[in-house]
C-alpha cells in the first residue's frame, strides 16, 4: 500500500508541477489543486498507513504503534479547509482577471496574441475605485 | 493576569475584522476610528510585551490550557515580543496613512488591515510550527485581498502571480511540516528541538530534506534568490499604505527561517543539526548580488525600492547565515531598521507619483513636481537611511553586520559584497533622485495643482523620527538584541524553560 499511495503522490505532484507552469489561468489553477491534493495525500501517509486500525486505543497497555496517529488527520483536515478557501479565491481572481485584462494568459494582454481588447463595460462598472 | 497580554494581538485585530465588516462600508468616520484606536491599543499591547519579555524572561502562554507539549503555545520571548510592537507600528502608521484617502479605493479596506497585522503577529507569536502555517495563511489572505485593493488591471496581474507561488509555499510548508513531524511526532518548536537531538542518524537525511522544504518556503516569503522574482511587481502594483505595510512581510520569512534554522535545528539538534547552515549565508550574498543589478536597471522608483527590499532581505540573512551570536544580534537590528525605512520609501514613492502626473514615477526628465523642497528632503533622508550612510541607522546595522563578520571565515565575501553592493545602492539612488528632482522641466501655467497634504507628510515624518530614534538608541537597542540573540544560542536553558511553563502561564 506504501508504493500505491507514494506512486499516487508522484503522479499527483508531477501533473500538478506541469499543469501550474503552463500559461493559461485555468490549467494553473487545476494544477494548484492537483498539487494540493498530493500534499493532503502525503500528510495523511505520515500519520501511518494500516488497514482496520482506526485512532481507538481499546484497553489500556495495548501497543501503540499498531495504530494510525490521528494528529496528521487533524492536520490534513485543517489543510483541506484553508486549501479549499485558497483554491476558491483564485478561482474568482482568474475569472477577475479575465474580465479586467481581457485575456486568460497568465502574464496578461502583453504576452498574449490572442487577447480581447482589455474593455468590458459592464465590469469597468463595478470597479469601485475612485481615482485620487 | 498579565500573561494574557500575549494573547491580545492575536485576538483584538481578530474581533475588529469581525466586527468592522459587521459595520461596513456607509459608515467611514466610524470605521476608520474603530480601526485606529484598535491599532494602537495593539502597539501599546506589543510595547508592554516587549517590557516583559526584557524584564522576566520568556514566557509561554497555553492557549486553551492543553498541557505542554500537546496544545498550542504562544512563545513570548524577546524575539517575538520586538516583532509584534514592530508590527503594531508599522501597522498603526500604515492605516493614518490610508486614513488619508486610499482606504476609500475598494470596500472593505480596515477589516482586511485587521486581518494581515492579525496573521502577522499571530506568526510571530506562536511556538507550534502546524500553527505557524495556519497564520501564514491568515496573513496571506489579508494580503491577497489588500493587493488587490482598488483591483486596476496591474494589481490584478501581480495578484495572480502573487497569489500561485504563495500557493505552490504553501503546499511545500505542509510537506515540510509533515515530514519533520513524521520523525519527531510533535509540533511543539521547543520539544521538536528537544526530540531532535536525540534522533537516530540514520533518520537525518529526510529531516534535512524536510528542514530544507521549509527553507524553500520561507524564502518565497522573504523573497530570498532565486525566489524574489515576484516581489517588485506585487509591492509596486499595491496601493502605496499597503505596500509600506507588505515591508513587514519579507520579515516574516527571514524570522521563519531563525526559528526553524537558528533555533529547531540550531548547532545541538543531532544529526541533523544546522541542516542550512552552507546555504543561507551564501544564498544571501547572491540575493544582494542580485538585487543590485535590478536596482540598476529599475526605470521607476517602484521597481529601485523593490529591489532595494530585496537586496535589505539579503543582508538579513547573510547576518544570519553567520550562526553566531553576534551575527544574529546585528542582523535582528537591521532587521527593524530596514522594515522602517522600506515603509518610509513607499510612502515617499507615492506623494512623488501624486505631483508627477505626465510621468508617474518613471526615471525619466519631466515636468518639475510642485513642492520639491518638501518632497526632495524627504526621499534624501530615506536614502540616506536606505543606501546605508552614515549617520543613520541603516549605517549601524551594516557596521554591525561587517563587525560580526570580522573573525569568521566567509569575511572576505560578506565585506566585498556587502560594501560593494552599499556603493550600487548609492549610485542607483542619487541617479533615480537626480532625474525625479533635478531634471525637470518648469511646469506649464495652466497645470493642476496638486495641494501637499499635510497628514500625509506628517505620516512619513513619523516613520522618519523613528528611524532617528532607532539610531539615537542604538546603544540600548543593540543591548537588547545581544540577549536576544544569547537566548539561541544558549539553548539548553532556553529549552528547559520552555518545556516547564509557569502557572502563571496557564489561563
Amino acid at each position: 500500500m506504501e508504493a500505491l499511495i507514494a506512486v499516487a503522490i508522484g503522479v499527483l505532484v508531477a501533473c500538478g508541477v506541469y499543469l501550474v507552469l503552463r500559461a493559461r489561468t485555468f490549467p494553473v489553477v487545476v494544477g494548484l489543486a492537483l498539487f494540493s491534493y498530493a500534499v493532503n495525500l502525503y500528510l495523511f501517509a505520515t500519520g501511518r498507513l494500516s488497514n482496520l486500525a482506526p485512532p481507538i486505543v481499546p484497553r489500556v497497555g495495548a501497543d501503540p504503534s499498531q495504530f494510525v496517529d490521528p494528529l496528521p488527520q487533524a492536520l490534513v483536515l485543517t489543510a483541506i479547509v484553508i486549501g479549499f478557501g485558497m483554491t476558491a479565491f483564485i478561482v474568482v481572481l482568474s475569472l477577475r482577471s479575465y474580465l479586467t485584462l481581457g485575456t486568460d494568459h497568465i502574464d496578461g494582454p502583453e504576452a498574449d496574441p490572442l487577447a480581447l481588447p482589455p474593455t468590458n463595460p459592464r465590469h469597468e462598472g463595478t470597479d469601485q475605485g475612485t481615482e485620487r | 493576569m498579565s500573561h494574557h497580554l500575549a494573547i491580545v494581538p492575536i485576538v483584538l485585530p481578530l474581533l475588529m475584522v469581525a466586527m468592522l465588516i459587521l459595520v461596513g462600508n456607509k459608515h467611514l468616520g466610524l470605521v476608520r476610528g474603530l480601526s485606529l484606536g484598535a491599532a494602537a491599543l495593539n502597539l501599546l499591547a506589543g510595547l508592554a510585551l516587549v517590557s516583559m519579555a526584557s524584564d522576566e524572561r520568556a514566557f509561554t502562554y497555553l492557549v486553551g490550557g492543553w498541557e505542554h507539549p500537546f496544545g498550542i503555545v504562544l512563545v513570548v520571548d524577546r524575539l517575538s515580543a520586538m516583532m509584534v510592537a514592530l508590527t503594531g507600528f508599522v501597522g498603526l502608521v500604515c492605516l493614518l496613512y490610508a486614513c488619508q484617502g486610499g482606504d476609500r479605493e475598494g470596500p472593505y479596506f480596515h477589516p482586511v488591515f485587521q486581518m494581515l497585522l492579525c496573521g502577522v503577529q499571530g506568526a510571530f507569536l506562536t511556538g507550534d510550527i502546524f500553527n505557524l502555517f495556519v497564520f501564514f495563511e491568515i496573513l496571506l489572505i489579508g494580503s491577497y485581498v489588500l493587493l488587490l485593493h482598488g483591483a486596476r488591471a496591474p494589481r490584478v496581474l501581480a495578484g495572480l502571480h502573487y497569489i500561485t507561488i504563495n500557493l505552490v509555499g504553501s503546499g511545500l510548508f505542509l510537506i515540510g511540516v509533515g515530514t519533520l513531524y513524521a520523525y519527531t511526532g510533535t509540533l511543539n518548536m521547543a520539544d521538536m528541538a528537544a526530540k531532535l537531538a536525540t534522533l537516530p542518524a540514520n533518520d537525518a537525511a529526510l529531516v534535512k530534506a524536510g528542514a530544507l522544504i521549509l527553507l524553500v518556503v520561507f524564502g518565497i516569503k522573504a523573497a530570498m534568490f532565486p525566489l524574489y522574482f515576484w516581489l517588485p511587481k506585487t509591492y509596486g502594483s499595491a496601493a502605496a499604505p499597503v505596500a509600506a505595510m507588505f515591508a513587514i512581510m519579507t520579515k516574516v520569512g527571514v524570522y521563519a527561517i531563525i526559528r526553524v534554522h537558528a533555533y529547531i535545528l540550531g548547532p545541538d539538534a543531532g544529526p541533523a543539526a544546522s541542516a542550512a547552515e552552507p546555504w543561507i549565508l551564501p544564498i544571501g550574498l547572491v540575493t544582494i548580488a542580485a538585487a543590485m543589478l535590478g536596482a540598476l536597471q529599475s526605470k521607476d522608483l517602484r521597481g529601485l525600492a523593490g529591489h532595494l527590499v530585496i537586496a535589505s532581505v539579503g543582508t538579513m540573512l547573510a547576518g544570519v547565515g553567520l550562526f553566531s551570536h553576534a551575527g544574529l544580534s546585528a542582523a535582528l537590528y537591521y532587521m527593524v531598521h530596514s522594515t522602517l525605512v522600506v515603509s518610509a520609501l513607499y510612502l515617499v514613492i507615492d506623494l512623488v507619483r501624486r505631483e508627477r502626473t505626465d510621468a508617474d514615477d518613471a526615471l525619466a526628465p519631466a515636468q518639475q513636481i510642485i513642492h520639491p523642497a518638501v518632497i526632495g528632503t524627504l526621499f534624501f533622508i530615506v536614502a540616506i537611511a536606505i543606501v546605508g550612510l552614515p549617520p543613520l541607522s541603516g549605517f549601524l546595522g551594516k557596521l554591525f553586520i561587517l563587525e560580526a563578520a570580522a573573525d569568521s571565515p566567509s569575511m572576505t565575501a560578506l565585506w566585498t559584497t556587502l560594501l560593494v553592493a552599499s556603493l550600487f545602492a548609492m549610485i542607483a539612488m542619487s541617479r533615480a533622485g537626480s532625474v525625479v528632482f533635478w531634471k525637470t522641466s518648469p511646469r506649464p501655467d495652466d497645470a493642476p495643482r496638486i495641494a501637499l497634504p499635510p497628514m500625509k507628510v506628517a505620516t512619513i515624518a513619523i516613520m522618519l523620527l523613528a528611524i532617528a530614534a532607532w539610531t539615537a538608541f542604538a546603544g540600548p537597542i543593540a543591548e537588547y538584541t545581544d540577549a536576544t540573540a544569547a537566548a539561541f544560542f544558549e539553548p539548553a536553558t532556553d529549552t528547559a524553560q520552555a518545556l516547564s511553563p509557569e502557572p502563571g502561564g496557564l489561563p
